[in-house]
């Protein structure tokens, strides 16, 4: 067997066969460890879970209504024309995240926002009259006093954003489904 | 290429640099890894069966990182513990692949492990001193067969639930405790949630404590190094190479063969060891017809049925495995390898073959000519051990082994010229 090294002891025929069995290798083992990191994804059927209907009579004037979709709380609060009028006149300057009122409802009594502080995760109260609803109104997290509006949106931090909206619908006056947006 | 006399090599970058040498004055990994690799001699002669153990190795990691993502999805509760496994087949994201590379592992393992054994058993490695390698080794396929059992009870299909019943039942054999020990083991009066639950929590425990008498194994076996096709010990250091690069490569080669002979069953015979009747859920209310462990068990199934007395066929099965604790004593003859035993040498054959036999049977009903079959297999498997083992060893004259390994190499590149 002849190997011939150049000046620089490189570039030999065995560097070659090194290098490039040394990479057909490491992407045969890279492509081996991906199904067994992406097994830790969500399935598929946890992906599909279905939809939830939530009945609005049940849901008198000043309160919300907490329902888990998905294994995520969601709060579906019934507002006073009072804070209705709160959430639209609050000047956009004013907030941390801006966005209008009008844009975070399909209908202005029904507020339906996900259930989650979006600091680091807890649930605020706000939910019953009776609650702390903080300075804004709506709700107030009892982990680091983040304070949210009567529209959901973030008005004293740390929580960096407003709650978010889930997809959801009127399936008629008195019930909503919520996971879907039309269909 | 130029010979070498004295492999010697050069200190690496690996083991030189200031960071390397600070954690090493510490902690010697990089004394061990140099240890193991660079200086420990391996005889220069092992042949393609000496792959086997790395192989196994490799194999116990890939079932132990195939396991823990599949417990991921795994649901130890009779209600639901065959809906999880089908759900890990259709929505879990490769699901079905984690599984069939775990089932199909186990087989691959089997079948690595049991070559594994027959090649210490022909080159006669159990013997001094390696005798505790050999016994450790044997205390690692007796908790490989309680992983596997276990195993085969978490998707709680019929033969799972039966295979469970039929096997922990066997401790019923036991006079006067027999019942509560049984009722012990299951956690009840049946196989029911109980026993699924301590099932999974045992399965993945043991898997670790082989990984633990593997290390011992390991280090059995380098306290004298592998032994060789010669079954002559290094005498001198032109028997012998250095681990690295030689064996690293070998065992690489190896490595991909297997491996792609063990993805051609993942992906294109992925059921082929399997049994159709798992794929129906557990009913404690109906035995199927048909009732046979997985392939790697029937030999020693075969045995348990070739007794007539309850007892006897328990007592049977535990001793075919027991009686290789002491195969290093029983074997009187003091040359290693069969190739220097013509008395041996046939006997070995005949010994796979009867082991072999005693397979085809453990999967036949236990009647007429099959069970009369069972019967001389099994008094021969117990023959080779007790009788021949030891007397062959003071009858036969063995031919002239090699001074050395050297030697050794001479001869067979003389007999392969010819
Ligand atoms: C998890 C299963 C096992 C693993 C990972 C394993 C690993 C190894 C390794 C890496 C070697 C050195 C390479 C070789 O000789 O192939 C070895 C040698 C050996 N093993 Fe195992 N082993 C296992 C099971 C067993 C069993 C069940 C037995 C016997 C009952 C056994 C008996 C031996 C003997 C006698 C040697 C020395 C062979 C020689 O040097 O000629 N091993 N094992
Ligand atoms: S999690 Fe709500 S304020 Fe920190």
């Amino acid at each position: 067997m002849t190997e011939k090294k150049n000046k620089k002891n490189l570039h030999t025929r065995r560097d070659f066969l090194k290098l490039t069995a040394g990479a057909v290798g490491s992407v045969g083992a890279l492509s081996a460890v991906w199904p067994f990191m992406d097994s830790m994804n969500p399935a598929a059927d946890t992906l599909a879970q279905a939809s939830i209907e939530v009945d609005l009579t049940e849901i008198p004037e000043g309160s919300g209504k907490t329902v888990l979709w998905q294994g995520t709380p969601i709060f579906v609060r019934h507002r006073t024309p009072k804070e209705i009028e709160e959430a639209e006149k609050t000047p956009l300057k004013q907030l941390i995240d801006p966005e209008t009122d009008k844009a975070r409802v399909q209908r202005p009594e029904w507020l339906v926002v996900v259930g989650v502080c979006t600091h680091l995760g807890c649930v605020p109260l706000g939910q019953k009259p009776t609650d702390p609803r903080g300075d804004c109104g709506g709700w107030l997290c009892p982990c680091h006093g983040s304070q949210y509006d009567t529209s959901g949106r973030v008005c004293h931090g740390p929580a960096p954003t407003n709650l978010p909206i889930p997809p959801y619908r009127f399936v008629d006056d008195n019930t909503i489904k919520i996971g879907v947006t039309d269909d | 290429m130029t010979k070498k006399k004295h492999p010697q090599r050069p200190s690496r970058p690996l083991y030189d640099n200031p960071v390397s040498k600070w954690i090493d004055k510490r902690l010697p990994v990089f004394t061990f890894i140099r240890h193991s690799l660079d200086e420990y001699p391996t005889p220069k002669n092992l042949n393609w069966l000496w792959n086997g153990g790395s192989l196994a190795g490799i194999t116990l990691l890939i079932m132990i990182i195939s396991g823990i993502t599949l417990g991921m999805h795994y649901n130890p509760d009779p209600a639901d513990a065959f809906n999880s496994i089908e759900r890990i087949m259709r929505d879990v994201n490769y699901g079905w692949l984690i599984r069939y590379i775990h089932v199909n592992g186990a087989s691959f393992f089997f079948i690595l492990v049991y070559l594994h054994m027959f090649r210490s058993m022909y080159y006669g490695s159990y013997k001094a001193p390696r005798e505790l390698l050999w016994i450790v080794g044997v205390l690692i396929l007796l908790l490989m067969m309680a992983t596997a059992f276990m195993g085969y009870v978490l998707p709680w299909g019929q033969m799972s639930f039966w295979g469970a019943k039929v096997i922990t039942n066997l401790f019923s054999a036991i006079p006067v405790f027999g019942d509560s020990i049984v009722q012990w083991l299951l956690g009840g009066p049946n196989v029911d949630a109980p026993t699924l639950h301590r099932f999974f929590v045992l399965h993945y425990l043991l898997p670790f404590l082989i990984v633990a008498f593997v290390a011992i194994h390991l280090i059995c076996l380098h306290q004298f190094g592998s032994n060789n096709p010669s079954g002559v010990e290094v005498k001198k250091s032109e028997d012998q190479i250095p681990f690295h690069p030689y064996y690293t490569v070998k065992d690489l080669y190896g490595l991909t063969i297997y491996l792609l002979v063990f993805a051609g069953f993942v992906f294109f015979a992925p059921n082929f060891f399997m049994e159709a009747v798992n794929y129906n859920p557990a009913n404690p209310l109906v035995t199927p017809p048909h009732i046979a462990p997985e392939w790697y068990f029937l030999p020693f199934y075969a045995i348990l049925r070739s007794f007539p007395d309850k007892l006897g066929g328990v007592i049977g099965m535990f001793s075919a495995v027991s009686v290789l604790f002491f195969l290093p004593w029983l074997d009187r003859s003091k040359i290693k390898s069969a190739a220097y035993r013509p008395m041996f040498r046939p006997l070995f054959w005949v010994f796979i073959l009867n082991c072999l036999i005693l397979g085809w049977i453990g999967q036949k009903p236990p009647q007429g000519w099959y069970l009369i079959i069972g019967r001389l297999a099994t008094l021969y498997y117990f023959a080779h051990f007790l009788i021949i083992l030891p007397v062959v060893g003071w009858l036969e004259r063995p031919l002239t082994v090699p001074s050395s390994i050297s030697e050794y190499c001479k001869r067979e590149h003389n007999r392969r010229k010819k």
